[in-house]
């Protein structure tokens, strides 16, 4: 099979106005008659659910959370990009189109990103309409600031808590619905399976998370906005339930898993403090603007700081190495994400880390505040600080703050065409979910752009051309194959609690997140990959033997909802080491050893790998099967980059 | 249900009663400390005997009284069927609660501080406002004009200690529900603004604790001096 | 540390329930309050006893589902989430006491799980502006004074938690209520629909079975988010306002 992205012809700034027209569309009429499933209520799910049932489709919603407003697009803190150019700093369509494709190391569809880029002025208009607060000049216009990869301000943003108030007017327009009538909403439900009657998707299969009860529901299209797997790597910023159950189940009926290895890693997180840890939390890059980066110069003094011998402020200023600065003379602290973070595992491999585990830096603010003083900075970053503060207990006014990379956000995802259709026909799979515009590197404040863009502005339009080619015939439950898949469901639950193993599920989830992490994280070697793919396969055949779920199926079991998601993690996460196995490259997030210029950056092939790695599912312990898809650049010129 | 019966049924618009009979009381109060100042004048109760009279006779003040009554009956119908909608609320209470340190004793308490003054009301009640109007009061004349006096009952009950002590105990408690009633009417109105509700606060802080303090010096007055 | 957790156990919403104690040892004072309970989960799931069961998922205090009732008082010791609370604000000895939250409105669901859908049920009464997807004007055709837009943002922060009510002694959703109210109230988009959302909003929450507000102010002082009394002032001129003069007889 050869998979069809269906790109529009025509030149590059036509082809989604071009596309709207040609789509065929459903007759208001026979909107009524369409049912549409929409799993997961973040910002792709919510905006999707609610903009179809406008539309006048049948929509249900489901999440696993109690409520929609949890999901964890909730957690974004500092943007959303918009072309409005309302800056007048020359900023366009065109320019926020090539800032992604470039930042994604030109591993992404243009003819995709460019929609995004020109959809994006919309979502601001959109959110501004449903009452969303963003923040605001003097002149009651709207404010903007600059973030990292772009030389213009076009990022929005609510404070601190952008993707919140993003999420909460989505939430709002998906209420009204619910109240409509038009949404059934599902909450505390978690998607099984993915039922597909004649190749085509038409129904799931979900488990309510409070009675067990396994339930099918039939549709005419299902949409996965599932959001990514950043917790394979089980430390992440991620929620403690984000997953990838409903994409990878998905996955194994059918749907091509797209470049799974492009993972991001953040530079400025709050280093782990010991093996109790259970997530990692972000502090926001801006406070690379100020802080700078560095470590002692050697192994000696650093041993003594993590034995508590000397502090921070002992060590003289011939003593430290900011090595960001030493490397990057031209961008300094403020360097790229992939390239920050990479340098600092670099520095903390040669022994050179600052807290207990050997797995900090500093990022320091000394000489921010002797220059701006403390009021300065406190206007600035007051916030972080305290939330600093409060996950620490240090002052980071005092002492330098700590940070280390954690697993941010995952650009690989479910393969989707250009009207977002998996290569399951009626499956869609929409937001961080899916595969397709960030390229091997997402750049800050697109994340949100991205799943409102999906769920508001092209879902809309690209599933009514779906459905008016099916025909309006209703759809049940009763096909044999919703039967087939609740038994494979229930089979399931019954093998993981017949297990009754002697280790708990977090067990493995906490060493597959260090196999992960150690060798398919930050940097990757053909070497370290051969040995996690061998570890993987070793650790699933021991968790299938002995993992210890405890309880039965009907009842709140959060055990084995754990259960079934590291089920899968642990098959994903060997399809990860596959990926950036075969990825004999570097670009964005995707960092390989062999291959990287003489001065330690990122070398990219792109004679033989500029296409995306859409990988087919061939059956349990059957090696995935690779197709790739081209990636046809028309519009620009791949060049390498350089922060020097 | 018509939108006026809605809206006296919802719990704001129940509040709203609670805020505004709360409000008519506290001018209630205010007229009666002030009139009652007569008291300490010394003139062997005239003043305050023809105060007396005036108040239960004058048809402006006949119109007052029964809008105050209205409101104590108001006032504590209320509460009760919000207090009963509050209790439904939570039927299984915490096993352990800090709530001392997000709110003022006064405020969590108001149920049981508005029952004790209750209590004292209709003892205070009885004791003059019923033998004013029904009792058989001895009679006064000043440049003759006949007046009941009031005065030689109030100084007679406040001989006994017990009924002295009653007072003043009274009188903390109504200052504790003034304390929170006073500005939570106000809040209960909608009339939070940051210009303002700094001064509504102080000013009822204050007021509940002078008028308690005037009206409980009256007995102690009394007791003292006779 | 050492410490002994007296957490409320109750296996389904039809048990009556009741507290268990469990000793915990070697807790670092690093590690968040949920960590704590992630430890002793594990501890309990070696011993082949049910862990207890608590919300829970973003653990960076903005999703809202963390909850819990600890020593009195909502969230903890400190105005913040469950999930940033550090067991550094507790001392090696300490009993603690983690209770589910308690609302006729919000029923334990398990152990320290409660259903809280009750404050989407508002939302969906009227907590939104009734625009469809497209067809907007531009963003910035409306300029809304950046004191207004603040004010509105500081209703806005709110996560839904249900602290609020918690800490409530009527268990009263007026905070919850109030901010939405507020929030669309203050900004021109929301101007529109103010006298139906008042109406509407506050009859589903008095249909939830939340209590009555007696102006303590322990919402606020519990809120995570520090939302404001002034937002149940506003809500409650808009109330009054909207019967008297709107056109629902």
């Amino acid at each position: 099979m050869i998979l069809d992205s269906k790109i529009p012809a025509g030149p590059l700034a036509e082809k989604w106005t071009k596309h709207k027209f040609t789509s065929k569309l459903v007759n208001p009429a026979n909107k009524r008659k369409y049912e549409v499933i929409v799993v997961g209520t973040g910002l792709a799910g919510a905006s999707a659910a609610a903009s179809l049932a406008e539309l006048g489709y049948n929509v249900k919603a489901f999440c696993f959370q109690d409520s929609p407003r949890r999901a964890h697009s909730i957690a974004a803190q500092g943007g959303i990009n918009a072309a409005k150019n309302y800056q007048n700093d020359g900023d366009s369509v065109y320019r926020l189109f090539y800032d992604t494709i470039k930042g994604g190391d030109y591993r992404a569809r243009e003819a995709n990103v460019y929609r995004l880029a020109e959809v994006s002025v919309n979502i601001i208009d959109q959110c501004v309409a449903q009452g969303v607060p963003f923040a605001r000049e003097y002149g009651g216009l709207l404010a903007n600031r600059s973030f990292g990869g772009a030389q213009v301000s076009r990022t929005f943003y609510a404070r601190g808590q952008t993707g919140q108030q993003l999420l909460l007017g989505a939430y709002s327009a998906l209420s009204r619905q619910v109240a409509n009538g038009k949404v059934k909403l599902y909450p505390r439900t978690e998607m099984m399976d993915v039922v597909t009657v004649d190749g085509h998707a038409q129904g799931i299969v979900t488990r309510n998370l409070i009675t067990g009860a396994i339930e099918t529901h039939a549709a005419h299209a299902v949409l996965l906005c599932t959001g990514g797997y950043g917790n394979v790597f089980f430390l992440s910023t991620n929620a403690m339930g984000s997953n990838v159950t409903a994409a990878w189940r998905a996955h194994k009926k059918g749907a091509h898993f797209a470049n799974p290895c492009y993972t991001q890693i953040h530079p400025t997180c709050i280093p782990v403090s010991g093996d109790h840890q259970s997530k990692l939390t972000l502090m926001s890059e801006s406070l690379r603007n100020d802080g700078r980066v560095w470590v002692p110069k050697t192994v000696a003094m650093a041993e003594k700081l993590r034995k508590g011998e000397i502090r921070p402020r002992d060590i003289q200023e011939e003593d430290r190495d900011y090595y960001l600065e030493r490397k990057y003379p031209s961008f300094g602290n403020l360097v790229p994400r992939d390239v920050a973070s990479r340098n600092a595992k670099y520095v903390c491999d040669e022994g050179r880390g600052v807290n207990e585990t050997g797995e900090a830096v500093f990022l320091d603010f000394r000489d921010a505040i002797n220059r701006d003083s403390e009021a300065t900075i406190r206007a600035r970053y007051g916030n972080l600080f305290d939330m600093y503060q409060q996950i620490t207990g240090e002052n980071p006014y005092q002492t330098p703050m700590k940070i280390y990379p954690a697993v941010h956000y995952t650009m690989g995802g479910l393969w989707v065409d250009y009207n977002l259709m998996t290569s399951v026909p009626g499956l869609y799979a929409l937001g961080e979910a899916n595969f397709s515009d960030h390229g091997a590197n997402r750049l800050g404040a697109s994340a949100l752009m991205q799943g409102l863009a999906d769920g508001y502005f092209v879902i809309p339009y690209t599933l009514g051309d779906y459905l008016a080619g099916l025909g309006t015939k209703p759809v049940d439950t009763n096909h044999p194959e919703f039967e087939k898949a609740v038994k494979g469901v229930k089979d399931k639950i019954s093998k993981l609690l017949g297990i009754k193993g002697t280790k708990s599920v977090d067990y493995f989830h906490k060493k597959l997140g260090k196999i992960m992490w150690n060798d398919c994280g930050m940097a990757r070697t053909a070497e370290g990959l051969t040995r996690a793919k061998a570890e993987i396969k070793a650790l699933r055949a021991e968790f299938w033997k002995d993992v210890k779920v405890l309880g039965e199926n009907e009842e709140l079991n959060q055990s084995l909802e754990k259960a079934h998601r590291v089920a899968d993690f642990l098959e994903l996460g060997e399809l990860m080491v596959d990926d950036a196995l075969n990825r004999n490259e570097s670009c964005g997030g995707h960092f390989r050893e062999e291959y990287q210029t003489p001065e330690g950056e990122a070398l990219r092939d792109d004679e033989n790998f500029a296409y995306v790695a859409a990988w087919k599912y061939q059956g349990d312990e059957q090696e995935e099967l690779l197709e790739k898809e081209p990636l046809v650049f028309e519009n620009v010129k791949l060049t390498q980059r350089s922060y020097k | 249900m018509s939108w006026v019966t809605k809206t006296l049924s919802s719990t704001l618009g129940r509040k709203l009663i609670m805020a505004l009979t709360g409000l008519f009381l506290i001018l209630f109060l205010t007229g009666h400390v002030s009139g009652n100042l007569l008291l300490f004048k010394g003139d062997g109760g005239e003043a305050f005997n023809i105060y007396a009279k005036f108040m239960t006779t004058n048809p402006a003040v006949k119109i007052l009284s029964y809008l105050t009554y209205i409101s104590v009956i108001g006032h504590v119908i209320y509460a009760i069927i919000l207090g009963r909608k509050n209790k439904a609320a939570r039927p299984i209470g915490y096993e352990e609660s800090k709530s001392s340190t997000n709110s003022t004793t006064a405020s969590r308490n108001m149920g049981v501080l508005g029952t004790i003054i209750l209590i004292f009301l209709v003892v205070h009640m009885q004791s003059f406002w019923y033998q004013m109007h029904w009792g058989d009061l001895p009679l006064v004349e000043y440049d003759g004009e006949t007046y009941k006096d009031l005065f030689s009952i109030v100084t007679f009950a406040f001989q006994n200690e017990l009924m002295v002590a009653g007072y003043v105990i009274a009188m903390g408690f109504l200052a504790f529900h003034l304390s929170h009633g006073f500005a939570s009417a106000f809040q209960t109105l909608g009339l939070n603004h940051k210009k303002y509700t700094p001064a509504i606060q102080a000013v009822g802080k204050f007021y509940a604790v002078i008028v308690p303090i005037l009206f409980a010096l009256m007995p102690l007055y009394i007791y003292f001096t006779s | 540390m050492k410490l002994t957790l007296k957490v409320w156990r109750q296996k389904n919403n039809a048990d009556k329930g009741g507290f268990v104690s469990y000793p915990i040892d070697g807790i670092s004072t690093d590690m968040s309050f949920l960590e704590m309970l992630d430890v002793l989960n594990e501890e309990l799931t070696e011993k082949g006893e049910d862990p207890v069961h608590f919300d829970h998922d973003c653990r960076e205090g903005i999703c809202g589902m963390c909850s819990l009732y600890i020593n009195g008082k909502p969230h903890g010791p400190q105005q913040t989430t469950t999930c940033q609370l550090h067991m550094r604000s507790f001392s090696d000895g300490d009993t603690i006491t983690i209770e589910p939250w308690r609302a006729a409105a919000f029923p334990v669901v398990k152990d320290l799980v409660v259903d809280r859908s009750a404050f989407d049920r508002i939302i969906q009464s009227g907590g939104y502006v009734s625009v469809n997807t497209g067809g907007v004007p531009d963003a910035n055709e409306i300029p809304i004074p950046k004191t207004i837009a603040d004010e509105a943002f500081d209703a806005a922060t709110c996560i839904g938690c249900g602290a609020c009510v918690a800490a409530c002694k009527n268990a009263s959703a007026m905070l919850f209520t109030s901010a939405k109210i507020s929030q669309l109230a203050m900004l021109p988009q929301g101007k529109v629909e103010r006298k139906a959302r008042a109406e509407k909003m506050i009859a589903q929450m008095d249909a939830e079975g939340f209590g009555a507000c007696t102006n303590t102010g322990a919402c606020s002082a519990e809120c995570p988010k520090g939302i404001s009394l002034t937002n149940i002032a506003r809500m409650n001129r808009e109330y009054f306002s909207a019967v008297m003069s709107s056109e629902n007889v």
